[in-house]
């Protein structure tokens, strides 16, 4: 036993998986306990906000500042209210007005501008040019100016009473706050989702409920398939004709197409994740069966197992004590299998919206679900939908590996 | 070779019936692929008689003895157990029947469950005799005693497992185990394969031992009729799931009616002599 256990950990595979699943055991046991409340918690009224750390503006005006004149600021400040489009547009102007533009950089603001205000005339028109056009020039002469003239924003707060405008102070270009010193900031790594909720920490609500979601599928299905597999091995006769019966049913019709009808005939109430992963279970135990079975016929004729016979122990005890054992490696791996697919089930299942309903919890299949539905992959907000994709390949990344690793120590004939 | 002979074989025909088989078949399989590995076999074994089954490999000598044990169903024919029909249709039946019937198996390597220390195999030998709530130090006196009966010795293998014991090491305790239980009737299915000849003549001297002790029946299964001779009262020869030939063994062996058998005797010196032709041919090169 203790040999087996070494012998586990030596294999490269079962430990690069083993160390994969227990970070994501770790995390969804830890991260709660730093960021507490429900993973499904609106903070955000918009959706999608992106990922990053937020800085509250309200108290960062109300933060002392520090005075930094920072080289290019001014420059930064600029190429970042200058889009691409506004270079295009001006560039078009130019070439209206006949300027050479030749030497000019996309990404060099600072000449752009120079050559606008040199070369803008509101009351120019330009052959070609729409009314509607020309507004538009104007209006983006406007931001223009607006990024070179003003050197600072007025602060201002309503009067009590009178309900006038009070100028209260003033923010220069200059000024600096550290985010430090400012009273609310949020980080949010992965962003926030169609409701607003931030995406990590559903994240890891939702790995944790999938998790559940395989294990429960797992251990049923394992339970259910071992028993089968040993009582249609081992009996034989009727029992075996019965359950053989029931998994080439199963066979023919696949387990998935199984799982969507049993999953759509339950009422949208009572489909919990608990339910689902038991119709996850209950659809997926005839492969584990059907391969109990057939190494519980293949020992069953053992010599040791007549032994045990001979010894007048009876039918249970040998089914315990003398198959068992020897399938006990293979259960385990046929296990480690049935939560990966239990957990590919559960996300399959949710994308096609006949996943558990859940108000309390999400599901990495529920996660996807929402993001398929708000566009997120058309959005490009990628935050959405796919730090699930991943989470969801390296749990069944690690489980399989793991089972590799299982198999490599169990049968030592597929060792390379 | 009646010179290797050291107790001429007694005739057992009047002796009380223990095993009989009525035209016993067993076929495995069907369609292409049906094997008769019994076919109408019919015998009588007596009580105390040591019989031998002596046949090549494939005979059908292992499916017999399952059939026999109770392990295996027949297809058709009839098993009788000391004259009556043998009922084994319930748990209850087949666990009494056990108490008086025991085998060695063939293969010792798969007669062991491998994730049990070796003494479980001999404390349920003593659990099944009753000896359940027997002190600690009692169980132990009666393991070591069994197992010096077959030279090993008891304390050198306790808390091992198999996969630490040799296939001589395996098969000698199989023959302890039947030591603790002295059933009425023993199959021994090539019990001494795994062992070197000075080891074999002590396990038959065992087996006889067991006989004359406590009037146990012994179906010895076997391919080499040089064995069979030396050791039994009766011989059974069997060939493709029939028994060609059978009788008391210095008749069969001494004078052999049927080709099989005697084709049987033949090959006995006929492998001595090819060996002296290629040690022949080795000194001369
Ligand atoms: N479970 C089984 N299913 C199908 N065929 C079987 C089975 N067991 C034995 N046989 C076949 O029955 C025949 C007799 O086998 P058996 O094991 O009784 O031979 P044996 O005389 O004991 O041979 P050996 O000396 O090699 O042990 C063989 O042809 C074998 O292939
Ligand atoms: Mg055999």
């Amino acid at each position: 036993m203790k040999h087996t256990l070494r012998n586990i950990f030596h294999s490269s595979k079962f430990v690069v998986g083993f160390a994969i699943f227990m970070f994501l055991l770790v995390m969804i046991i830890v991260y709660p306990l730093i960021n507490p409340g429900s993973p499904l918690e609106q903070i955000g009224v918009g959706t999608f906000a992106r990922p990053g750390t937020y800085v509250s503006l309200y108290d960062a005006v109300k933060t002392t500042p520090e005075t930094l004149r920072i080289q290019d600021a001014d420059e930064k400040r600029m190429a970042n209210a200058l889009t691409t489009e506004d270079k295009v547009a001006m560039l078009e102007w130019f070439s209206a007005v006949g300027v050479d533009v030749s030497g000019l950089e996309m990404d060099d603001s600072e000449g752009f501008l120079e050559l606008w205000f040199a070369n803008y005339d509101e009351s120019a028109k330009p052959k070609g040019f729409t009314m509607a056009k020309r507004n538009y020039y104007k209006r983006l002469n406007r931001t223009v100016l607006d990024l070179q003239t003003g050197e600072a924003l007025v602060v201002a707060d309503p009067d009590n009473e009178t309900g006038e405008l009070v100028k209260i102070g003033e923010i220069k270009k200059t000024d600096y706050v550290n985010v430090g010193q400012v009273t609310n900031v949020k980080t949010l790594p992965l962003g926030t989702d169609n409701f607003g909720r931030d995406v990590l920490k559903e994240l890891v609500g939702a790995t944790k409920t999938s998790l559940g979601v395989g294990l429960v599928a797992g251990i049923v299905a394992t339970a259910l398939g071992l028993t089968m597999g040993l009582l249609s091995g081992y009996i034989g006769g009727i029992v075996d004709d019965l359950i053989m019966f029931v998994t080439n049913l199963f066979t023919v019709i696949p387990g998935f197409i199984l799982l969507i009808l049993i999953s759509y005939s339950i009422s949208p109430d009572l489909r919990g994740p608990t339910t689902v992963a038991a119709v996850i279970g209950f659809t997926s135990w005839p492969w584990t069966a059907r391969s109990v079975r057939s190494q519980v016929i293949s020992l069953r004729n053992r010599d040791h197992v007549n032994l045990s016979k001979l010894s007048g122990h009876s039918l249970l005890r040998i089914v315990v004590t003398d198959i068992l054992p020897y399938i006990a490696s293979y259960v385990v791996m046929a296990f480690i299998l049935q939560v990966s697919s239990g957990i590919l089930s559960e996300a399959q299942l949710s994308l096609l919206g006949l996943g558990p309903k859940t108000t309390v919890t999400p599901t990495l299949g529920l996660m996807m679900n929402w993001a398929m539905s708000y566009s997120a992959h058309i959005n490009g907000t990628w935050w959405a939908y796919l730090p699930v994709i991943l989470t969801i390949t390296l749990i069944s990344f690690s489980l399989n590996l793991m089972n590799t690793g299982l198999d490599q120590v169990f049968n030592p004939t597929l060792r390379d | 070779m009646s010179e290797d002979r050291i107790v001429p074989s007694k005739d057992f025909t009047n002796a009380p019936l223990c095993l009989s088989g009525r035209h016993v078949t067993k076929v495995f399989g069907f369609g292409d692929k049906k094997t008769i590995a019994v076919n109408d076999v019919s015998f009588d074994f007596h009580e105390g008689e040591f019989v031998s089954i002596v046949g090549e490999s494939g005979s059908g000598k292992t499916t017999l003895s399952k059939i026999l044990l109770g392990l295996l169903n027949h297809t058709e024919g009839e098993i009788l157990f000391q004259g009556q029909p043998r009922d084994i249709s319930t748990g209850k039946k087949r666990n009494a029947y056990w108490k008086g019937i025991q085998a060695i198996f063939q293969d010792p390597f798969s007669s062991y469950n491998s994730f049990h220390k070796i003494d479980s195999v001999l404390l349920d030998c003593i659990n099944m005799r009753g000896g359940k709530n027997l002190p600690m130090e009692k169980k132990v006196e009666m393991m070591t005693e069994a197992c010096s009966f077959v030279n090993l010795k008891f304390a050198e293998l306790t808390n091992k497992y198999p996969f630490e014991l040799s296939g001589g090491q395996m098969q000698r305790l199989m023959i302890a185990r039947i030591f603790l239980l002295k059933p009425k009737i023993l199959l021994a299915d090539e019990p001494t394969s795994m062992v070197d000849a000075c080891s074999r003549a002590t396990i038959l001297d065992m087996l006889l031992q067991l006989r004359d002790e406590i009037g146990m029946t012994i179906i010895f299964i076997t391919h080499d009729i040089g064995l069979a001779y030396y050791i039994s009262d009766t011989v059974y020869i069997m060939e493709h799931g029939k028994f060609v030939e059978y009788g008391k063994a210095d008749e069969v062996i001494l004078n052999p009616k049927a080709a099989y058998t005697k084709r049987l005797i033949s090959d006995v010196p006929k492998i001595h002599e090819e060996w002296d032709l290629s040690t022949v041919e080795l000194a001369t090169e």
